[in-house]
Order: C-alpha cells, then structure tokens, then sequence
C-alpha cells in the first residue's frame, strides 16, 4: 500500500510533460498567461509548504522574497541592462542572502520566532519597496521591464515565458521531492516527531531548518524574478504582508505537509480571482469561510478530498 | 524652546498609540497563553471595534455609549468565532489553530466590508473635538482618554488574572492544561472566554483610537501586527510587558516619524522588533520558558 506521503520521481515527470500541453491547448494569450501564474503560484506555495510541513515553520516573508526576487531582477534588467535570464539567478541569490542574513539569529531559537521575524522583515521590506522611488518607482511600480525573450525571436515572448517558468517549476519541485525523501528529509521528520531526541542523535536542527528556509525563500525569489518578466512589472501590492498571510492560508487549503497539496493551492490561488470577479466583495468572506470549512473538515486540505471521499464511498458500498 | 515642545508633543502621541498597542498586545497574548496559537483574527477585531463605534456614532448615539455597545459586541463575535470555528477542531494543534485564524480573520474583514462598507469611518470622540493644553503643548482629549482607558483596563486585567478565580483558573489553564482538567477548570470553556477577553479587549482598542486616526475594513492587519509586535517587544504572556512594549513601539514610531522620516517609520519600528526579538528573545520583560524534558 502506498502512504499518502508517497509521491514518485515518475509521477511528477509525467506530471510535468502533461504541463507542456498547456500552450498548445490554450485557445488565447490570456490563458497561457493563467498558465504561466499557475506555474509561479505553485514554485511560491510548494516551497512555502516544505517550509511548513517538513520543516515546521512558518514563513511570513514568502510574499517578501518573492517580491524581493522581482525587484532584484527587475531592477537590474531595467537599469543595468542585465539579462532577464541572468537576473533569474540574480532574484533566488538575493531572496536566499536575506533569508540568510535574518534566519541565523531567527532560528537559533525554538518555537515561533521565525514567524515573528519575518513577519517584521516583510513590513521592512514593504516599506522599502515603497519608499525607495528612484529604485523601485514606488507605489506606481517599476515599469518597462523587459520580457523573457529569445535572441532572434526563435519564440514568442509568450511561449519563451511559459517555457522559462515550466523548466523552473520542473526543476523546483524535483529539488523539494528529493529534499523531502532524502536524509536531509528525515532528519527534518525527526525533528518534527521530537526535537530533543533528534538533537542526541547528532542531529543539528537550527542548521537543517536555516536550510530548507533560505533554499525555499530562494525558490520564492525565482518565482519572483519569473513574475516581474513575464508581467513586465511589479508594484508592492504584490508582496504585502497581507500575501504572505494569504500564502500560508492557501497552502493550508491545499494541504499542508503533503507534496501534491501545492497544486490545488495553486489551482484555487490562479482561478478564484477569475471566477469570484463578479461576486469581487464577497470574496474575502467566501475565502475565510471555505478555509474554516477545508481546515474542520478536510484537515488533510484539499488535496485528501479524493482520498476521503473514496473511504466514504468504500464504507458505503462494502462489496464493490 | 521650540526643540522641547516638538519631543514633549512627539512623545504624548507616541504614548496614545502605545496605549492602543497595549491593548491589542493583551489580546493576542490572552489568546496566545490559552492555545500557544497567533490569533491572526486579533488586528480584525480592533477593527472591527472601530467601524462599529462609528457606525453606531453616526447613528447620532453619544460616543461613550456607542463605545460601551459595540466593544462588547466584538467581544462576542471573538466567543462565537471561537465557538464556530475553533472548538470543532479534533486536534487543536497550536498550529491548527493558527491557520483558522487566518481565514476567521479573512471572513471578518469580508463581513466588516459587506455590512459596514468601505468608507473610512471616524467619530468625534469622548470629549468632542476637545483640545487640552499641557505643559505648554495642545494634546486632543481622546488621546487623554486613550491613555486613561488603557491603564484602567490593563490594572483591571492584571487584578482579573492575580485575584479573580476566573482569572486563576485561565492562568493555570495555560500553565498545565491537563492538570488544569483533573481539579475541574473545562479546557473548552477556557479557551472559549480567551477568545472573547481578546476579541473585547482589540474592540477596545480601535472603538478608542478610531477618533484621532480614522479607521476602514482594511487596516486590521496592519493594527494587529503592531499589536503582536508590541506583544513580543514585552514578552508574550506578560501584562506589565504588553504595556511596556507597545509604549515602547508607539514612542519609538512617532519619534522616527517626526524626527527622522515618516515614510520609513513603520521600517523603524519593525527593525526595532527584529533586534529586540535577536538579542531579548523572550522580550523585555518575558521570562524564558523552561522546558523539562
């Protein structure tokens, strides 16, 4: 019997190769485009959900570095005519540098610090995003940003987007697969389990979850970069504290602690602002309301819906 | 002696919003010693307090009295939120609870929009628009009032939980929980009055502050993570520390407001939190939690 923890290298090629249909199925550029936000969404919320289930942090700032990784990247392509595909790198180093930088001392200590210390870094960072005008252009956002284009226009700007953002998302869910099913991913599962025992046998906790936290807040920084390009801008609405927020309440929707749980979070992330346009100051209610009910009723998030309502219909129906 | 002045009036507006921190700080610790959760809600019922004492004012009822309905109304949305949606848990995991008070909060704030609207919302305040000159400087009544109730709640608090039964038997829920149960303190219950104590004291907290700032739907969040950061500044847990911290917090913002730069202040004041939480993890007046294995 597979766990349902269990979640194979195959599973997730054939996953990823079934992705590449998109753009030849989306009947216009608007759909590509939900394509490619679908594809950013799950980079941000599958790191964030490592974070949280195997790790047992959360992050506050995800919202924070993403922003920080569309900055980084936006800035420099803007101003310093550096590559958008260089500035990719450029968006997860810096994201990772200042996770770094506030995750050592944060995570030397037990307990809730790291959700407190992010969540002052994000306002920081808000602040600064803001504030910083001839850097970021300020509450009206940096525009004219480059796109993710080919040289000689072998592609369009669109099928070199989706593309740039498929071989990410591949590349970010086998690392966070292999991660969680490696050593590094049971000694985190120790931790979980008891810290202290897992500390006596040799294991150096603070050490492991300072890296799962600044290689998930690089991966939101790539996200990021992958954002600022394919939108060609960005403006600090997009990495409030308030998304941050939203990030942990979409994983938890999804299903915390469960490797295919980011994609329903993704899914709901992408297509409730398209479908809930119409009834747009409901939304924040039929939000909180259906997390309550997903959080007491399906604690196993969404992503164990299936599951559950198969046990229900295995009880039902005994001999089928 | 123009400097002196500007430091005295700096320093009573820092002291009105660190009173209004306070409050917010005690609810959030109320919530966080009964459960080890953070109450994302906590920022939406101060708003909440604040837009319902203006729509009420605006009903021409007198602002004491408009105050003195709607604070205990958001006290009982907090026991009815806590009832909905947290005591049906199976495993209420700290972390559990965490995460539904983020979508309580998100249906609050959803609410809040659809029935009292998107409007910035104010009201005139206890005294009117009174002014009141002080060692040379024009401080406005409400901040007066501000002041006075949240000493007058905080001592009141500090009594409930040193004196009362009540207040002992919640104190001695968060200390052991299943100790607690055996000489027949119900947790349920006590997590229950936790929610409501800290839904009535964040209502407080905006119905008071609501006159000198203006308040709408959207601010909650923003109000709730200055009051957690006051919380962790003191020391989570601790009553004399919420009152230090978000003293502390509000000086510190309104001296960088208008000493430095008041674009960057709230940058200031959560830098302030990040250095406080690196080098005074338990805040400045919380004691380290010892854990025996």
């Amino acid at each position: 019997m597979s766990s349902p923890h269990s979640a194979g290298r195959t599973g997730l090629l054939l996953a990823w190769i079934a992705l590449l249909a998109l753009p030849f199925l989306a009947p216009n550029e608007h759909v590509l485009f939900l394509g490619i936000q679908f594809l950013i969404n799950l980079i941000l919320l599958a790191s964030l959900n490592t974070l949280m289930g195997w790790a047992g942090q959360i992050s506050l700032c995800h919202a924070g570095f993403f922003g920080l990784g569309a900055y980084a990247s936006g800035i420099a392509s803007t101003k310093a005519g550096v590559s958008p595909w260089l500035g990719l790198a450029l968006a997860a180093m810096v994201a990772g540098l200042i996770a770094a930088a506030v995750g050592r001392p944060a995570l030397r200590l037990k307990g809730h610090t790291l959700a407190m210390a992010t969540l002052g870094l994000n306002s920081i960072l808000s602040v600064l995003f803001t504030q910083l005008v001839p850097l970021t252009g300020g509450p009206n956002g940096l525009l004219g940003v480059p796109p993710l284009s080919l040289p000689d226009d072998v592609l369009t700007t669109a099928w070199s987007t989706f593309l740039a953002a498929w071989i990410a998302t591949g590349i970010v869910l086998l690392a966070l697969l292999n991660l969680i099913q490696s050593r590094l991913g049971r000694a985190l599962g120790a931790i979980a389990f008891n810290e202290t025992a897992a500390a006596a046998a040799g294991i150096d906790a603070s050490q492991l979850k300072l890296q799962v936290f600044v290689l998930t807040a690089g991966m939101a920084g790539l996200a990021g970069g992958l954002y600022v390009h394919a939108n060609q801008y960005v403006s600090p609405e997009t990495s409030g504290t308030s998304v941050s927020v939203l990030l942990v309440a979409m994983v938890a929707i999804g299903g915390w602690g469960r490797y295919w749980g980011a994609v329903p979070a993704a899914l709901v992330m992408t297509l409730s602002p398209e479908f809930l346009q119409e009834a747009q100051d409901a939304e924040l209610l039929l939000f909180g309301v259906l997390m309550i009910s997903v959080l007491l009723f399906f604690p196993g998030g969404l992503v164990a819906v299936p599951g559950a309502i198969s046990r229900v219909c295995a009880r039902l129906l005994p001999n089928a | 002696m123009a400097d002196r002045t500007v430091l005295l009036q700096l320093l009573f507006s820092g002291f009105g919003t660190g009173g209004v921190y306070a409050l917010v700080a005690v609810g959030f610790s109320v919530v966080y010693k009964s459960t080890g959760a953070v109450n994302f809600a906590q920022g939406e019922w101060t708003m909440l307090g604040g837009m319902t004492t203006a729509t009420l004012a605006a009903l021409h009822l007198p602002p004491a009295l408009a105050c003195m309905i709607a604070v205990p109304l958001v006290g009982l949305v907090g026991l009815m939120s806590e009832r909905l949606a947290v005591a049906p848990l199976r495993i209420p995991t700290p972390m559990a609870i965490t995460l539904l008070t983020i979508g309580i909060g998100l249906a609050t704030r959803g609410a809040a929009m659809l029935t009292l609207g998107k409007q910035p919302m104010g009201y005139d305040g206890f005294s009117g628009n009174a002014v009141v000159q002080i060692a040379g400087i024009r401080v406005p009544a409400q901040t007066l009032w501000v002041l006075a109730i949240a000493a007058g709640f905080l001592l009141l608090a500090q009594l409930f939980f040193s004196r009362s039964v009540p207040g002992k038997a919640l104190r001695a829920l968060a200390a052991d929980r299943d100790a607690a149960a055996l000489v027949g303190i119900e947790p349920g219950r006590g997590v229950m009055w936790c929610f409501a104590l800290g839904a009535f004291a964040g209502g407080l907290a905006g119905a008071i502050v609501t006159p000198l700032t203006f308040i709408s739907y959207d601010q909650g969040a923003a109000l709730g993570f200055k009051g957690f950061s006051a919380a962790i500044l003191g020391g989570l847990g601790s009553l004399p520390g919420a009152a230090l911290g978000g003293i502390v917090l509000g000086v510190a913002e309104a001296l960088a407001a208008g000493t430095l730069s008041s674009q960057f202040k709230d940058a200031i004041a959560f830098a302030i939190l990040l250095l406080v939480l690196f080098l005074r993890p338990n805040g400045l007046l919380g004691r380290a939690d010892t854990s025996r294995l």
